[in-house]
């Protein structure tokens, strides 16, 4: 008898501290690909989400923040979904975030709408991602919301004809039909497009081909990696130069890895994007300086402030609602909300949970001896065009 | 209408050419040997980071470099051959399959490590950028260039193989080993040089192929089909057959990707398919 009140008061104990540490903790899981060929996109993520706990601390309204990583691997929605399960049930995290991919990010909805854990996206971009659970918020951009401003500002100068260039992929077709309906929409004519292959090692067939349509301008979408110099090579061996044939695309063409590779025979190339570590403020000069101090010289890019304001967004929420950070708590108070990022100001769209922002039109200019995408145009407060089309 | 036919032809040449010098070597090896190396561009991966690093980390001149990438792809191989390779050549075709796709995925982990995942940039000399217009057709020089060094390798190798006593005792080798080692052929010695040869030339072509289609860790593996697909098509050992498929495939999928955008990269499945039910050895294939 008296050894089971032992036990009791031992087990009560127990129970005392688990949630005195559950209360005082709170537990946000990072789901990355931390390993493989997308392991760079979770270096600057990670260093995001680093240098905002290096300026913030990792105590806010009196919660302690402890951050669990783990390795998707790649494309893998399978892993993903097994590690958000396992961060939700055995590591007991309240909040999961990172997502550098969409198929990863699809997987991990499906547990965060089951568990009722807020979901935080920093970078994966397609549209729909944010309506698999009804606690996903995401702070990185849709590839719609940075090409549709891009065609309509093309049409706005008096660019009468395009032919389109994307990747053949999902978010390639999402580029392509985005920019072709903006710029219809606003009397441009589309006079050719091609779909290339993901994996495709020589461009010269289908630079040749967007030459030979004789179009005054090139609408350009493809992912990031080794293809932006190699397709910007193509276009100089065949004399499309800016100078010439007005070159447009959505950023990843003149990201910072890929203007190692261009010379000033790219000057002139114009961009949407929704941030450039080049970008004029004080916030972001700040970021910029201290991220580079933290990685060995390196310049943020768009996952770097993706894990930076979705950490930002978590803090903010966290002082809002006192530490409760149940799913429907954390995203009543993450609706609407509005802050200053260093890539300007965004906000989270109440209606959809997906942000709201500032697309800026870039031209690559030779600064000093050096490529970079000068923001000279923008355009403010872009939601995503493909949901506003849904809810119409 | 004459002018694009043209261009796309010579880009297709062109594209060829950097085909042919990726596998060439591996036609040879497979051919000759009757290993089964999966690894071969892992090699190529090699003479591409050697180019890039004296490049940018020694600002060695690019022609420079070539030299050295082929040279360290064709010591690294042989460093392979001498440890890991000479057990497996009398194995079967699927431990050779194991080990040497095991090596890619090691060449991909090491390359990421040391290079990071990122491309590589290089930028080769400003006389072969942009192009020149003969007869109103619209040549870019580098592949002008690449069309070049690789007519000058054909040649030497067909000449090498043809002509040459090391050549005679390498398909002296292949033919019949035991006559070969009776005759007092040094095979071990001999399928050494013709290995390391073989990724030397793959390191050559993966230095050359920067400029066109760029470099990272995953190298090894998006070119390995290409390749394989060239070697088949062209036929085992035989390097006129390599350049013939090399530049059929060039051909194939640079005016397919013009012509018939939607079914651009398909065409050379396609066109694979045709020449080995039609000849199932390849094009030039003795076995």
């Amino acid at each position: 008898m008296r050894g089971s009140h032992i036990l009791s008061a031992g087990a009560a104990l127990l129970l005392a501290t688990a949630t005195a540490q559950a209360a005082d903790t709170i537990k946000i899981g990072l789901i990355m690909p931390y390993s493989g060929i997308f392991a760079d996109t979770s270096t600057q993520m990670d260093g995001g989400v680093k240098l905002y706990l290096q300026q913030h601390g990792d105590t806010v309204a009196g919660k302690k923040i402890e951050i669990i990583r783990r390795d998707a691997g790649g494309v893998a929605p399978d892993v993903a979904k097994r590690l958000a399960q396992e961060l939700v049930v055995r590591d007991k995290v309240d909040i999961l975030a990172g997502f550098v991919l969409t198929p990863n990010a699809m997987a991990a909805s499906d547990v965060s709408a089951q568990a009722s854990k807020p979901l935080v996206i920093m970078n994966a971009a397609t549209s729909i991602i944010t309506t698999k659970s009804p606690y996903s918020v995401r702070v990185s951009m849709t590839l719609p919301q940075v090409v549709t401003p891009l065609g309509e500002w093309a049409a706005k100068q008096g660019i009468k004809n395009v032919f389109t260039m994307v990747s053949d992929y999902g978010p390639g077709i999402d580029a392509e039909q985005a920019f072709q309906k903006a710029f219809k929409a606003a009397n441009g004519e589309v006079l050719g497009s091609v779909r290339m292959p993901v994996n495709n090692p020589d461009f010269s067939p289908y630079v040749q081909k967007a030459k030979d349509s004789n179009a005054q301008s090139v609408f350009v979408f493809i992912p990031a990696g080794t293809q932006p110099a190699a397709i910007m090579k193509a276009f100089v061996d065949r004399g499309m130069t800016p100078d010439k044939v007005k070159i447009l695309a959505s950023g990843e063409l003149t990201d910072d890895s890929a203007l190692k590779n261009l010379d000033n025979s790219a000057v002139g190339v114009i961009t949407a994007y929704h941030y450039d570590h080049s970008h004029k403020s004080a916030l972001n000069e700040t970021f910029v300086k201290d991220y580079r101090a933290a990685n060995k010289g390196e310049n943020p890019n768009l996952l770097a402030v993706g894990g930076y304001d979705g950490m930002h967004l978590i803090y903010e929420v966290i002082k809002k609602t006192g530490g409760k950070v149940d799913g429907a708590s954390f995203i009543a108070a993450a609706k609407g909300m509005s802050w200053e990022s260093p890539r300007g100001t965004i906000a989270i769209d109440p209606e959809t949970r997906d942000i709201i922002q500032t697309m800026y039109i870039r031209r690559l200019e030779s600064v000093n001896g050096k490529l970079q995408n000068v923001e000279f145009d923008k355009a403010e407060r872009v939601k995503d065009p493909v949901k506003a089309a849904m809810s119409k | 209408m004459i002018a694009p036919i043209a261009g796309v032809l010579f880009d297709g040449i062109a594209y060829g050419m950097l085909l042919f010098l990726l596998s060439v070597g591996l036609s040879v090896t497979l051919g000759l040997m009757n290993f089964v190396n999966l690894a071969h561009c892992a090699f190529a991966m090699l003479g591409g980071y050697v180019t890039v690093t004296l490049m940018n980390s020694y600002g060695w001149p690019f022609f420079a470099t070539l030299p050295v990438a082929f040279v360290a792809a064709g010591a690294a191989s042989v460093v392979l051959e001498r440890t890991l390779y000479r057990r497996l050549y009398r194995a079967s075709d699927l431990d050779q399959v194991l080990l040497t796709i095991g090596i890619v995925f090691v060449s991909v982990a090491v390359a990421a490590y040391l290079y990071g995942t990122t491309v590589q940039p290089i930028s080769v000399p400003d006389y072969l950028r942009g192009s020149i217009s003969v007869l109103g057709v619209n040549l870019a020089r580098y592949r002008l260039f690449l069309v070049l060094v690789a007519a000058v390798i054909t040649v030497v190798l067909i000449y090498g193989v043809e002509h040459t006593r090391f050549g005679a005792q390498v398909r002296a080798a292949v033919d019949n080993q035991r006559m070969a080692r009776g005759l007092g052929i040094n095979v071990d010695w001999t399928f050494a040089v013709a290995f390391a040869l073989g990724s030397g030339l793959a390191g050559l072509g993966g230095a050359l192929a920067i400029e066109i289609v760029g470099l990272d860790p995953y190298f090894g593996f998006t070119y390995l089909i290409f390749v394989l697909i060239v070697v088949s098509v062209g036929g085992l050992g035989s390097i006129g057959g390599s350049l013939a498929a090399a530049i059929l495939i060039g051909i194939a999928d640079i005016t397919g990707k013009y012509y018939l955008p939607d079914l651009g990269a398909f065409l050379i499945y396609l066109v694979m398919v045709g020449v080995l039910m039609w000849r199932p050895t390849g094009l030039f294939g003795r076995r």
